[in-house]
């Protein structure tokens, strides 16, 4: 085992310019990819917690009593797509608005009356179509008679969603180009390789080496390779990272948005992937290679 | 008439043809090669005499015939198996074929790590071998750097460093002075009192001349039936 490892460094040692081609490859191959991946995490994040806060608020008119609530209450709580529905009471509103506001509380203080409404506070169920739903809902909302106003700010993170899906689909197509794009360098730097070293194999086998001697440490090799690019990938994403997290916090402090780096599982797996990247790739030249 | 009765040959061939193409590289040729025998195959150039080993290691396969080596039957070893016949063989090719990129250790130490041997006794066995073949210092030298005769002799050292059933020499005195053309005989000549098989493949006359060991023609691809050391064939 170690002597065929030893056997694989020397050759990668005989052969350094092909193989720091290969690593160099890999490495910016997992580099695209990961920060494409990312991206869809971090913008995931984002969609999934507006998803989950999606809401409309539905102003109730000052006219409506006891009566006019309950009614309302139950014609929105039987509309498609509606997860729950809370009443706001202008009271509460109010009292809302006064934790918000504390800086200019002498403000809402001095005022002799409520001018708050009485609010419903509508929960859709989250499902892939919301954004495009939530027009339709609010509008039948709105034709309630009692219902004054209605209001949902955040729609236009709802056509932002849908871009988003067609960039994950764009995403996930570049990733299996990637995919083979890499996995195609990789089998032809191996075969290179191996070509440069044909006659060496050739005279390896004319002194009785089985096939398994001679791939085994090419297999080593395209482990290496692999899991030695995935790193410098990664590394490579983590410096980004810092740099781009750093200035976003510097320009959007107040914005609050949260980016996180990979998690150690994903960063696993993508390591698991790169190794097995540059096992498939040694894999297919070696298949093509000893064939002949 | 000795040969005739050969008791157990290592080497059989059957009416062996061999043809690149149009070219009859070999035409019919049958022969035993005995167990611990010494035998020369000479013969002009382009007669088919390196053909002829190649075949015995399956370098190549034959075109027709049958190749019995130590029993088994060429025919029926699987490229598997292969690896193992090889084994069997200490080749000294006609261009000695060395890893250029490989010091004079690393080439003969390669055919034990194949094999499978242990570190140690490849350290041992390596360094004995080349101490015989006075090349124990230039172990190290990579084979552009070495004369043809030192190439020559880390061949002979790599062909019986896995101490094979049978040594196939193929021009081993090629070119060299008789010093060293007398360094390498004389350690084949080991080897052989050690039990080993020798074929040697040569047109060097001053080999044959002094020769009591058979000695097979061959010309143009067969067995010249009208050399006097063959007609006891
Ligand atoms: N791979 C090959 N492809 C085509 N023809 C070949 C091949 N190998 C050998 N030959 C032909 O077969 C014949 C026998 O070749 P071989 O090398 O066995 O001769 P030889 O007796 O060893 O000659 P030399 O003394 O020059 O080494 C020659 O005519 C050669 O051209
Ligand atoms: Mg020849």
């Amino acid at each position: 085992m170690i002597f065929f490892l030893k056997r694989a460094i020397k050759d990668m040692a005989d052969n350094t310019f092909l193989h720091i081609v290969t690593i160099i490859t890999i490495a910016l191959s997992i580099l695209i990819a990961s920060s494409i991946g990312l991206l869809f995490f971090n913008a995931g994040d984002v969609m999934s917690t507006w998803k989950k806060g999606i809401r409309i608020m539905a102003y109730v008119s000052p006219a409506a009593g006891e009566q006019g609530l309950l009614e309302t209450r139950g014609a929105m709580e039987k509309m498609n797509g509606v997860g729950g529905v809370r009443f706001i009471s202008k009271e509460e509103a109010l009292a809302d608005l006064k934790i918000q506001m504390k800086r200019q509380l002498s403000l809402i203080e001095n005022l002799d009356r409520n001018p708050l409404p009485d609010a419903f506070e509508i929960q859709m169920i989250p499902t892939d179509q919301t954004w495009e739903r939530i027009e339709t809902l609010a509008a039948h909302i709105q034709s309630l008679p009692m219902i004054d106003d209605v209001e949902y700010g955040q729609a236009w993170l709802g056509r932002l969603s849908n871009i988003f899906s067609l960039f994950q689909f764009i995403g996930i197509t570049m990733g299996v180009l990637f995919f083979m794009v890499t996995v195609f360098i990789i089998s032809n730097t191996i075969r290179l390789a191996l070509y440069s070293r044909r006659e060496e194999i050739e005279i390896m086998r004319l002194v009785g080496a089985t096939d398994a001697f001679i791939k085994i440490p090419s297999y080593f090799a395209g482990l290496i390779q692999g899991a030695v690019g995935g790193l410098l990938g990664l590394i490579a994403l983590y410096i980004s990272y810092l740099v781009i997290s750093a200035n976003i916090e510097k320009n959007f402090s107040f914005y609050v948005v949260d980016i996180h780096f990979l998690s150690g599982k994903v960063i696993l797996w993508i390591l698991l992937y790169s190794i097995f990247v540059g096992w498939l790739g040694c894999f297919l030249s070696l298949k093509q290679f000893l064939k002949n | 008439m000795e040969e005739m009765t050969m008791k157990n040959p290592i080497v059989r061939m059957f009416h062996v043809h061999k043809r690149y193409g149009a070219k009859k590289a070999l035409v019919d040729i049958t022969l035993d090669i005995g167990f611990n025998e010494w035998i020369f195959v000479t013969g002009p150039s382009g007669a088919g005499k390196s053909t002829l080993l190649r075949l015995m290691y399956r370098g190549e396969s034959v075109s027709e015939g049958q190749i019995l080596v130590d029993g088994a039957n060429l025919l029926r070893v699987t490229s598997r198996q292969v690896p193992m016949l090889r084994r069997k063989f200490g080749v000294i090719f006609q261009d000695f074929k060395l890893i250029p990129t490989k010091t004079a250790y690393e080439n003969v130490s390669l055919v034990l790590e194949v094999a499978g041997e242990k570190p140690a006794m490849i350290r041992k066995k390596v360094n004995s071998v080349l101490r015989n073949a006075g090349m124990e210092d230039k172990m190290n030298n990579y084979p552009p750097s070495l004369s043809g005769g030192e190439q020559q002799r880390v061949a002979v050292a790599r062909a019986i460093v896995g101490d094979p059933k049978i040594i196939l020499a193929d021009e081993p005195t090629g070119s060299l002075d008789s010093k060293s053309a007398g360094i390498i005989m004389d350690l084949l000549k080991g080897f052989h009192a050690r039990g080993a098989t020798i074929v040697i493949a040569t047109h060097d006359k001053e080999l044959i001349e002094s020769t009591t060991h058979r000695i097979i023609h061959l010309d143009n691809g067969r067995v010249d039936e009208t050399d006097p050391n063959v007609v006891n064939l």
